[in-house]
């Protein structure tokens, strides 16, 4: 017997694509989980509007609903409320550093970061503070590229929205 | 609420951003630098991605049953409403800073009112798309400065391009029978309430940078009727191409 709680456990099943060490629920890509009249509605938002991996993501729910013998389902995108870096758990934000992308800062709603003026971003490698923004925009929509002036590596960094 | 005015208010939202999205792609792979390269192919990325939301939404109600990628992707150039700002060819890398530091101001207010429009659909996709213009904004602004305030050379092309492009700018600002309906269904934008902060924030940001607005009040018009610039055939011909040689092809 299914139950709302074993489909969120196999939403954590789906990796997000472009960031394989976290799952689309600790990204907070899936929002909702909804059994209606014998089917399934998975509910997802993307996290920037033109996010390439939202097909993918979809796709790849699809397919461990249906591995699993879930025929019976079916997968909405919302817009609203919309997406906020603010959703990642204590937990996500560590596999992102251990990845070796620096996490978002909290309190995205601060409209000062929002500016760009992040004030301090760790070195994700070696934890040093000395570090200078090399492009707002990096390798995926959702990442700044910076350089650490301590052990001189690049890296990216998770920018809040 | 009327669904044909709807629809079409729709679609030129999604114009605007399919537009701007295709011509910013262009850059991808001629940036000046890397980071800008990287940072443009973001940007377009956010406005098709915005494009799909829109045409979405527009193809729930469209009367010949067209969905998102046959109304980005099948129409005929008459049948396309963006401003004609959006359209015109990218020039040089001024040029194409100017043009984002002008719309993308203008977007974000345009944006920040649409959050309290009636329609959920509208308001959920305004509150989205404000996270992404603000970036946006402070790229464009960035540049601006630097070329503004940089060398004889860059300032005098960044202040070339302000005046080129400030006789599209007034379209943007245009209310006809659409817009109007809109406004008074609680829905649209009155995008003429945001002319004087958007001049007033402009001219801020282009007396630090050491740029002089432009004055002439006299704009171009057609693009919301399906009239467009002689550019708009190359684009679409670039863009369409796929679309009309294997009809249905997908990737």
């Amino acid at each position: 017997m299914w139950t709302v709680l074993r489909i969120w456990d196999l939403m954590r099943e789906v990796r997000d694509p472009e960031i394989p060490a976290l799952n689309v629920v600790e990204m907070g890509i899936v929002r909702e989980v909804v059994h209606d009249n014998s089917t399934w509605h998975i509910i997802i938002t993307p996290t920037y509007s033109g996010c390439p991996a939202m097909k993918t993501i979809e796709d790849d729910i699809a397919s461990v609903l249906s591995n699993n013998g879930i025929g019976d389902f079916r997968i909405f995108t919302v817009l609203s409320p919309a997406w906020t870096t603010d959703w990642m758990t204590d937990e996500a934000r560590e596999k992102l550093r251990l990845e070796g992308i620096a996490p978002p800062q909290k309190g995205s709603a601060d409209k000062g970061l929002l500016m760009g003026r992040v004030r301090d971003v760790k070195c994700p490698r070696c934890g040093s503070h000395s570090t200078v923004m090399i492009s707002q925009f990096g390798s995926t929509a959702c990442k700044s590229l910076y350089r650490c002036e301590s052990c001189a590596e690049p890296f990216d960094y998770f920018k809040c929205i | 609420m009327n669904k044909e005015i709807y629809n079409k208010y729709i679609i030129r939202l999604a114009d605007d951003a399919l537009i701007l999205g295709q011509r910013l792609s262009e850059w991808c792979g001629h940036g000046p630098i890397l980071e800008e390269d990287i940072a443009l192919a973001n940007i377009s990325l956010d406005y098709i991605g915005q494009a799909t939301n829109l045409f979405k939404q527009a193809s729930v109600a469209d009367e010949l049953g067209r969905d998102e990628d046959a109304l980005a992707l099948a129409r005929m150039e008459s049948e396309y409403n963006n401003a004609l700002l959006l359209e015109l060819p990218n020039g040089d890398y001024a040029f194409t800073i100017a043009r984002q530091y002008y719309y993308t101001s203008f977007y974000l207010l345009f944006l920040e009112r649409l959050k309290q429009s009636s329609d959920s659909f509208l308001a959920g996709f305004a509150e989205k798309s404000i996270k992404e213009v603000r970036y946006h904004v402070q790229h464009a602004g960035d540049w601006m400065l630097r070329m503004g305030d940089g060398t004889e050379e860059s300032h005098t092309r960044i202040q070339e391009a302000l005046h080129q492009l400030w006789p599209y700018l007034g379209e943007l600002f245009e209310m006809d029978d659409v817009e109007r309906a809109t406004v008074e269904e609680g829905y649209g934008v009155d995008r003429s309430l945001l002319l004087d902060e958007w001049k007033m924030k402009l001219s801020d940001l282009l007396s630090e940078a050491t740029l002089t607005l432009p004055e002439s009040a006299w704009h171009h018009t057609g693009g919301r009727h399906g009239r467009h610039t002689e550019q708009m055939g190359f684009l679409l011909a670039e863009m369409q191409f796929l679309q009309r040689a294997y009809p249905g092809a997908k990737w």
